[in-house]
């Protein structure tokens, strides 16, 4: 296992004049509405440790008030916090002198927000390079690379604009630009997609997994949307009162929620668009290797079904069925170019796509559908049958709702 | 009944100690400003000579020149023919009333006053905004300077360094400094949170912060306090020539002692056409160089 590049160790915050005198009630354990009532302190966070992996699309999930933008902002420490430790690639942020801490936030992160919060005076080129301002890179070459950086994100030609001559998805790309610009390490994103309509939403997360994918950056993903959050996220930590409730991957969190406040989240999700058939595939089974008609009966005769999946080397040839191999050894060709003449070309998967895409193919085809790799390697199956118990966990809970609010 | 007097009549403090105070607070600080009047004057001398190279140089220039050259800034500021030209016809109408020449003096100590004003004023202001306790203390300091009597503090003023231009100047900029520097501190702290925060978290310094960020979007506040910073400097030309500031406010002042009617009417007019230049001009370009903020401010 290789070291996450950000931990997060026993971190604590409580908010208010002397929040160390109110340390002891929060390690009791004792409830937020209490120790603001008796003391006047709100308690931000409790206990939170989190490991967060190089290269991955982190994201921390709550509804407002859950201390999720507190959370974020002690990663490049615009708030200290009241107890514990964050650890980004080995060095203890809550330690770092001033300077040190500003070089962290000019080379080694940067920071989305919710409301963009861009300069307004300034053009959106200007925007774009005002990391590499805050530098103090020479002209001419914080403009080259604002430019590279506008044009990935599809803003070429709004160089001289002001921010309020765009709209909010425009600007927002303006600020995933400027983030991008200092070619930082780890990028922040403070609930940056929340402001906007849900198609241009779409847009740009769609826009940020490609770039991800590119740019393998580290990313922190706040949202109070679980949508987002399981479109996203490779591990998704779900926050309530200031306190970790589940960290998982996605389908860890949608198919079992770690208690009733999770649980209440995902009831409302639509599974079909949330799992990807990665997520709810099964092992890869029935594998015929054989090279000749005999040999692949052979094969499956220690199987239970009646069929196998062909693979010549290493490429997916189709589905043959054991009535066709009896039929075909009756026969007197035996070369393997008849083994592969048996085979029935059907669907195949990718582990990458949902569910609800999936759920078509995996019902027309009358055997279960193998799902390949992008190398073609064959990495699971997935039936109806499964796709159906899958989704039925989701349907009779909806029910069950719409009896509970029918009977009131 | 001498008992109860108390209960009728305010228990004042007794006769004797009023005198012997008023004598001991006179007496320090006549002492003061026989012992130090020289050096603070001295102090004061760079801007004594500034204020009268600036009046030389508007009363030795041809009136044409410097009339083209208010023309000129009008028009570079506002860029609107009509304004422009309203300005350049009121400078006529002073011209041709005779009062050009106190119009240049008064001129001259407005723009030294207003100068003056910013370069102290958006200091105080900016540290104000710094600190919850600065600005505790400033802003109380800030209502005695507007609200006492200006002939009140003309007396100290005057006891320290005479009658002249730097005593008119102090008293000008201590009655028109207020608002630019509640301006300046009010802008600051309106700035948006979000913009300043992005700006720590790119790893601004506070300084980069002050000039990149705070200043700027605080500037069309500033501006306004600078606007109000000329008409109360001008508002105050009138009271700044009983101590021997020149321009338009002796003529004024002549005509109320002598009854001149017209006189006093003509001078106060020419004030009035200065201050609404001063205000137009200074708003236009305030409104042109925060055009592209128009589609936030619906926000």
């Amino acid at each position: 296992m290789t070291e996450p590049l950000i931990r997060i160790e026993d971190l604590y915050k409580v908010f208010g004049p002397s929040p160390e005198t109110v340390m002891p009630m929060v390690r009791e354990g004792r409830p937020k509405d209490d120790i603001l009532a008796e003391t006047g302190h709100t308690v931000g966070l409790r206990d939170i440790n989190l490991d967060i992996d190089r290269g991955s699309i982190f994201v921390i999930m709550g509804l407002s008030g859950s201390g999720k933008s507190t959370l974020i902002r002690h990663l490049n420490r615009l708030i200290d916090p009241t107890e514990g430790a964050v650890t980004v690639g080995g060095v203890d942020v809550t330690r770092l002198t001033p300077p040190e801490l500003r070089d962290l936030r000019r080379y080694k992160m940067s920071m989305v927000f919710q409301r963009f919060g861009l300069l307004p005076h300034r053009t959106v080129l200007q925007n774009v390079a005002f990391g590499l301002t805050i530098q103090q890179v020479e002209t001419a070459g914080r403009n080259e690379k604002a430019r590279k950086w506008l044009r990935t994100v599809g803003l070429e030609g709004y160089e001289d604009q002001y921010p309020a001559q765009l709209s909010g998805g425009e600007q927002q790309r303006v600020g995933l630009a400027r983030a991008l610009c200092t070619d930082p390490e780890i990028l922040l994103m403070d609930e940056a997609f929340s402001a906007l309509d849900p198609l241009i939403r779409s847009d740009l997360q769609k826009q940020l997994l490609e770039l991800h994918r590119r740019l393998r950056k580290t990313i922190v993903f706040i949202t109070h949307d679980l949508d987002e959050a399981l479109r996203l996220g490779d591990r998704i930590a779900i926050l309530k009162d200031g306190a970790l409730s589940q960290v998982g991957r996605p389908e860890e969190i949608l198919l079992s929620p770690a208690d009733s406040y999770v649980e209440a989240f995902v009831r409302d999700v639509n599974r079909a668009r949330a799992l990807t058939v990665g997520a709810v595939m099964k092992a890869p089974v029935r594998r015929l290797t054989a090279t000749t008609i005999g040999g692949a009966l052979a094969q499956m005769r220690d199987w239970p079904g009646t069929f196998g999946y062909l693979f010549q080397d290493n490429r997916y040839r189709g589905v043959v069925t054991q009535d066709a191999l009896k039929d075909a050894d009756s026969g007197s060709d035996t070369s393997d170019h008849a083994l592969t003449g048996l085979a029935v070309r059907g669907p195949t998967l990718t582990p990458d796509i949902s569910l609800q895409d999936a759920l078509p193919v995996v019902l027309e085809s009358a055997f279960p559908v193998p799902v390949l790799s992008r190398d073609g390697g064959y990495t699971g199956i997935l039936s109806a049958k499964d796709v159906a118990g899958i989704l039925a966990g989701a349907d009779s809970t909806a029910m069950g709702n719409g009896h509970a609010t029918e009977r009131r | 009944m001498a008992e109860q007097s108390w209960f009728f009549e305010f228990p004042e403090m007794d006769r004797a100690d009023v005198v012997a105070l008023r004598r001991f607070l006179d007496g320090a600080y006549r002492d003061f400003s026989r012992s130090y009047g020289d050096a603070i004057e001295t102090v004061f001398n760079p801007l004594l000579f500034f204020m009268v190279w600036f009046e030389k140089l508007l009363l030795g220039m041809p009136w044409l020149l410097v009339l083209a050259a208010l023309t000129g800034l009008a028009y570079w500021a506002s860029r609107s023919a009509k304004l422009t030209l309203a300005v350049t016809a009121a400078f006529l109408l002073i011209g041709y009333f005779g009062m050009w020449d106190d119009t240049m003096r008064t001129l001259s100590i407005i723009t030294v006053a207003t100068l003056l004003s910013i370069v102290l004023g958006v200091p105080v202001g900016i540290m104000m905004a710094r600190s919850d306790r600065m600005q505790n203390v400033v802003t109380p300091v800030l209502d005695i300077m507007q609200t006492m009597p200006a002939f009140v503090y003309l007396i100290p003023v005057v006891m320290l360094l005479g009658i002249g231009k730097v005593p008119g100047l102090i008293a000008v900029v201590v009655y028109a400094i207020p608002p630019l520097i509640r301006l300046t501190n009010l802008g600051i702290r309106l700035v948006d949170r979000d913009v300043q925060e992005a700006a720590v978290a790119f790893g601004a310094t506070p300084l980069q912060r002050l000039l990149g960020v705070q200043l700027p979007l605080a500037m069309p506040t500033i501006m306004a306090g600078v606007n109000q910073t000329i008409m109360m400097a001008l508002g105050m030309v009138v009271i700044a020539s009983m101590i021997g500031v020149q321009g338009l406010g002796q003529p004024v002042l002549k005509s109320i002692t002598n009854q001149y009617f017209t006189m006093g009417l003509l001078n106060g007019l020419a004030i009035v056409a200065i201050a609404i230049t001063f205000d137009r001009v200074s708003q236009a370009y305030a409104k042109r160089s925060q055009r592209h903020l128009q589609g936030l401010q619906g926000d």
